[in-house]
């Protein structure tokens, strides 16, 4: 049994599996109020306050020491983080709203004058005589190795207040994400509500300071909920979803870190959520990468399907006018659309593939199922071209190009009101046009 | 009741919505002039006016989503919110996310959120009453759809249709014919028809004035102040060739040099397309979120 699995079936000893639980309890946090962080558009406002926290650390560590406290006491270093953070929040808001700052320059003048200040702050600690200095860099880029079970009850603690309160207001957080305006003209406290989706995250970021550090936190907010948000359509499912990628991220990465103590455990969290992140984004149905380019490709060979097809027709057309029947045998050199032989080969054979052509002595012949295919797109493409040239005033010989643009993209209930607008076309409509070429579209 | 801008009627305390002498700037810069207006019971009304003319300005006004510098907004006699569950509203499209993840019957059930208050959860009730709203508007089968699936015209309906879901007197809708198909107009006109036959008042920002002998009754032609305001047509009809060259044509150029000064002089910034970002707390648009602050005039 390996060290990796001893670890996340939390049998590799007391501590270590304190600092999963930890880890797990806070990614599913973080997964649910960044959800909210990341539909109300405020996902850059928690980076500028998490690194707003650093002077916070910093000050109640010197606070501390300077009362005869204890300066390592982790309730006191949160309390003077939360103090800087929400400062870097309110001067955020200040500034886009006072000066002429617009609010992207807003919030890095915020993030870099405060992270300045606690780097400052923080070189003037290291020289203090007391003891214990070292371990704030652990809020910088994070250390669960330092976690002990009081800390886990601590995220756990935020973990179900932030359950609570989403569950209990999800209805009002939804209208404050979704439509403000609304919200206010129907009389909601939109401000107070927002301030507390803020307090939501402030909760979560500072709950997250020592367990991925104040430079990475803000992936922990933003990826579980960007990768949720592949999967799916319904706000409920988003937020359970985000919460369960967001403690699936903070248990592999913690205990991935666990076996290599050297790597930071925030950056392996971090990574852990990112991975989760890409392969959402490739893979996921209808929004992933994969599925789009998937849908384009076949949109593109319905396309030409279709285009081989009403050249088939146009061809049996000109083969015998007034009288065009299925099972003339198209020559398998005929001239039947653009391109070259070998193109025009492996166009009839994905029609063969598909049923809608089948071999014939010397050449190839529709199939029923292929003729009725082949009459309804030459019939959707003349009824456009009619509609262009009587509605639209196109040249007769120029609708041909837009037609062919929009013809694929027509639903039946399109159609239906093409055959009402252009009325009395109910069957096959005369092309406008000569046929480009011998024997069918060139 | 034809009324223009010299001449102050007395305010009915019956009246849907009276503003009464509203002032709103944006920087310093007046969007709406001394705004004076009785909007009448149980019709349909048209505000009409060019671009800038500060008509989205108006209805956020009357709703308290703009603050307004001077003067009173009444709603069935009752100033401030007090009569605020009396009114429904339909935003521009434009101003929410089409992406957001929620279906179609979701954002038509938040019309019944004011009625179920804190906490309560969207029931069974309240999703019946959607899909009947829905219904109302012809996209009864579009509930389960995301909403960024839906073309404009359904979205169009969609808003509508949550608007209808608020059992409202007062009906405050921001453009709802703009950019909607055929069909999607024709349906709104129904509503629209159907909710003055039940005796409530519709006001909408509207750009067609092509159509809105066809659709409306009264007529509010507005460019930053009231121009006319009465029927469109019979008796003491405002919906003049003479006034609608008063409103889109006669620029009261005073007035906006007067503004620019104003604007200036408030902020100490120099004019130019930066102008509207004059440094000045005052009169800023928005709460708490540092996102509402608007980057064009919310006149637009």
């Amino acid at each position: 049994m390996s060290e990796l699995w001893r670890i996340l079936t939390l049998q590799a000893g007391y501590n270590t599996s304190v600092v999963v639980l930890g880890t797990t309890v806070l990614g599913a946090a973080a997964g649910l109020a960044g959800a909210l962080a990341l539909l109300r558009k405020r996902v850059l406002i928690s980076d500028s306050l998490a690194h707003a926290t650093l002077p916070g650390l910093a000050g109640a560590f010197m606070i501390a020491a300077a009362l005869g406290a204890d300066p390592k006491s982790l309730p006191v270093l949160l309390a003077g983080a939360t103090v800087t953070g929400v400062l870097g929040v309110l001067s955020v808001q200040w500034l886009s709203r006072y000066s002429r700052l617009s609010e992207d320059a807003a919030l890095a003048v915020v993030l870099s004058v405060y992270f300045g200040v606690g780097v400052v702050l923080l070189s003037i600690v290291q020289r203090l005589s007391v003891g214990g200095q070292a371990g704030l860099s652990r809020f910088i880029f994070g250390q669960t190795a330092a976690m002990s079970a009081g800390d886990v009850w601590l995220m756990g603690g935020v973990a179900i207040g932030a359950v609570l309160i989403v569950a209990l207001l999800f209805k009002e957080l939804r209208l404050v994400c979704f439509d403000r305006g609304f919200g206010r003209a129907q009389g909601w406290p939109i401000g107070g509500l927002d301030v507390l989706l803020l307090a939501l995250i402030t909760l979560v970021t500072v709950a997250g300071l020592q367990a991925v550090g104040l430079i990475l936190v803000v992936a922990l907010i933003v990826t579980p909920g960007a990768a949720a948000r592949f999967w799916t359509d319904r706000l409920g499912a988003l937020l359970v979803l985000s919460a369960m990628l967001g403690a699936v991220s903070g248990y592999l990465g913690s205990a991935a870190s666990a076996v290599w103590p050297k790597a930071p455990a925030g950056a392996v969290i971090v990574l852990a959520a990112s991975a989760i992140f890409v392969v959402s984004l490739v893979i996921a149905p209808r929004r992933g990468l994969l599925a789009r380019t998937a849908a384009l490709l076949s949109q593109r060979v319905r396309i030409q399907r279709e285009h081989t097809l009403r050249s088939l027709y146009e061809w049996h057309e000109a083969a015998a006018p007034g009288a065009v029947r299925r099972d003339a045998v198209i020559p398998a050199g005929a001239a039947i659309r653009a391109g070259s032989a070998w193109s025009r080969r492996l166009a009839m054979r994905g029609l063969a593939w598909r049923g809608l052509v089948c071999a014939a002595p010397g050449g190839w012949m529709l199939t029923e199922e292929g003729w009725a295919e082949a009459e309804r797109t030459t019939r959707i493409h003349r009824l456009w071209e009619a509609y262009l040239i009587r509605v639209g005033g196109h040249d007769p010989l120029h609708a041909d190009d837009p037609a062919d643009l929009i013809e694929h993209a027509l639903d039946p209930a399109i159609v239906a009101e093409l055959e009402r607008t252009v009325a009395g076309e109910r069957a096959m409509p005369r092309s406008p046009h000569e046929m480009r070429g011998e024997g069918g579209r060139a | 009741m034809a009324t223009t801008a010299p001449h102050r009627p007395e305010h009915r305390a019956d009246s849907p919505l009276s503003v009464h002498d509203v002032t709103v700037t944006y920087h310093r810069r007046p969007v709406l002039w001394d705004i004076d207006y009785d909007a009448p019971a149980g019709a349909l009304v048209a505000i009409v006016g060019p671009n800038g003319a500060g008509k989205s300005t108006l209805i956020k006004a009357a709703l308290g989503l703009v603050p307004v510098a001077t003067g009173e907004v009444r709603i069935f006699g009752k100033p401030g919110m007090a009569n605020r569950s009396l009114v429904g509203y339909v935003p521009q499209r434009e101003s929410v996310d089409w992406d957001f993840p929620i279906s179609a019957l979701e954002v038509v059930a938040m019309g019944r959120y004011r009625r179920l208050g804190w906490l309560r959860p969207v029931g069974r009730a309240d999703l019946d009453a959607a899909r009947e709203c829905m219904a109302r508007v012809g996209i009864a089968d579009l509930a389960d759809r995301q909403i960024g699936q839906l073309s404009g015209g359904q979205q169009q309906r969609v808003f509508i249709a949550r608007a209808l879901a608020q059992e409202a007197r007062l009906y405050l809708m921001d453009e709802p014919f703009a950019g909607v198909d055929a069909s999607t107009e024709r349906a709104i006109v129904d509503v629209l028809r159907d909710l003055r036959a039940g005796g409530r008042t519709v006001i909408c920002v509207h750009h067609d004035l092509q159509t809105v002998p066809e659709y409306f009754d009264h007529v509010l032609l507005l460019n930053t102040r009231v121009i006319a305001a009465g029927p469109v047509s019979g008796p003491g009809a405002v919906f003049t060739p003479a006034n609608l060259h008063k409103t889109y044509g006669g620029r009261l150029t005073l007035l906006e040099r007067a503004a620019e000064a104003l604007a200036r002089a408030g902020g100490g910034v120099a004019v130019g397309p930066d102008a509207a970002r004059v440094v000045d707390g005052a009169t800023v648009i928005g709460g708490a979120g540092v996102e509402d602050r608007p980057h064009r005039s919310p006149g637009a």
